[in-house]
């Protein structure tokens, strides 16, 4: 890592910044939610992803996402690109006048459920050593491994069922604080790291 | 694995243009609106935001209280609120205890107070390394902290937002909370520096 740079613009390209916002509409015009957009971000090309930078993911997902959403036609945005390469661009036609419309707002991640959390601050409880098929928000580094719940944060809708569709299951998440050692081994550097976890994430540990 | 058959030689800006033509042809997107969310996140939300919040709390106790308390609602009280914000923890930073905030899953971030991420959080190295060797990341990053420092690592895997209090720095306790303003960096309310003062 180098030290960050003080004067970054937020899009260093202006692509980047129609990129973010196409994005953020596919999420909606595709049928998706959030959920279901970072599954898709996750099943790009790996190699994909590493290479084309935040902006191309987001881009490739949008486009994964209107696909499977039978929006967008398999290939339809290449060949696109491809006319808009070939073609002289003309000059796009002037903007209807008047206020845009607002920006779509959703409902949110946040719910609240009847039953008390499972977990209380203070407890030791264990992240599962679970291998979700689809999309999780487990990762993978805490999984197995126990820690002390820090936080009873609000419920929220369960990200491994409601990237797939199969209902928002909401439930409690928990702030569980893992000593470094215990997730890398004692010649690890000493320090913690919080996890934000579902409440089907974790199970309570001696 | 999935990969759906397009050429990525093409260019990302190219193809950016043929998915808004295409959708603004279908009528399922008003450029305009993307304008809007462009013009929204270079210039109103951004760090400022979050600054202004770091520069309240450091001059009225009252609100910091209610800040570390319920963050959402305290910056709120300041008009901040929105996408990627629905809720915010505050986590303080002292001589004794730094936090830093990080996403390993994907590059979460508290949007409202902090607009969308820098390069460098959303690096695959940052978010893979902040979780097994801080000191040494934050160290590379420019930030030395010392052997008695004891260092909280914040994972956002949920939708749980974390933003830094920072140390007020000495030598700013003639500054008013307007003047404190421009000290509050970005990346010291990530935690990966400190504020100095001017």
């Amino acid at each position: 890592m180098h030290p960050p740079r003080a004067d970054e613009p937020v899009f260093a390209e202006p692509w980047q910044g129609r990129a973010t916002a196409l994005t953020i509409l596919a999420v909606r015009l595709s049928g998706r939610n959030l959920d279901a957009f970072r599954h898709a971000l996750e099943r790009l090309d790996p190699a994909d992803y590493l290479q084309q930078g935040y902006f191309g993911r987001w881009l490739n997902a949008a486009e994964l996402m209107l696909v499977e959403g039978a929006v967008l036609a398999p290939g339809e945005i290449e060949a696109r690109a491809r006319d808009l390469r070939d073609t002289p661009v003309t000059a796009p036609p002037n903007p209807p006048r008047g206020r845009a419309p607002a920006w779509p707002a959703g409902p949110g991640s946040l719910r609240t459920v009847d039953a008390a959390p499972a977990f209380t601050v203070g407890q030791r409880v264990r992240a599962k050593n679970i291998s979700p098929a689809g999309h999780t928000r487990l990762p993978g580094y805490v999984r197995g491994h126990a820690g002390i719940v820090e936080v009873v944060q609000p419920a929220a809708v369960f990200p491994d069922t409601h990237a797939h569709f199969l209902g928002e299951h909401p439930q409690h998440v928990y702030s569980v604080r893992f000593a470094s050692h215990e997730l890398w081994g004692q010649d690890a550097e000493r320090f913690a790291v919080t996890v934000d976890l579902f409440e089907d994430y974790l199970e309570t540990s001696p | 694995m999935t990969t759906d058959g397009a050429d990525r030689g093409t260019p990302a800006a190219l193809r950016t243009a043929a998915l808004e033509q295409l959708l603004t042809e279908r009528g399922l997107v008003d450029p305009r609106v993307v304008d809007a969310f462009i013009a929204d996140y270079e210039t109103n939300v951004g760090p400022r935001n979050g600054a202004k919040v770091i520069a309240r709390a450091w001059t009225d106790p009252d609100y910091r209280a209610r800040l570390l308390t319920d963050g959402t609602a305290a910056i709120n009280e300041l008009g901040f609120g929105g996408p990627q914000g629905e809720h915010i923890v505050v986590v303080e930073n002292t001589p004794a205890i730094h936090n830093v905030v990080v996403c390993t899953l994907c590059s979460c971030y508290p949007w409202p107070v902090l607009g969308l991420p820098p390069s460098w959080y959303k690096d695959p190295a940052y978010r893979a390394r902040m979780v097994k060797e801080p000191r040494a990341v934050l160290a590379e990053m420019g930030l030395e902290l010392g052997d008695d420092v004891q260092i909280t690592v914040r994972d956002s895997t949920s939708e749980v937002r974390w933003l830094v209090l920072p140390e007020r720095p000495a030598g700013t306790e003639h500054l008013t909370e307007q003047e404190l303003v421009p000290l509050i960096t970005r990346d010291t309310m990530v935690g990966v520096a400190k504020v100095e003062a001017p």
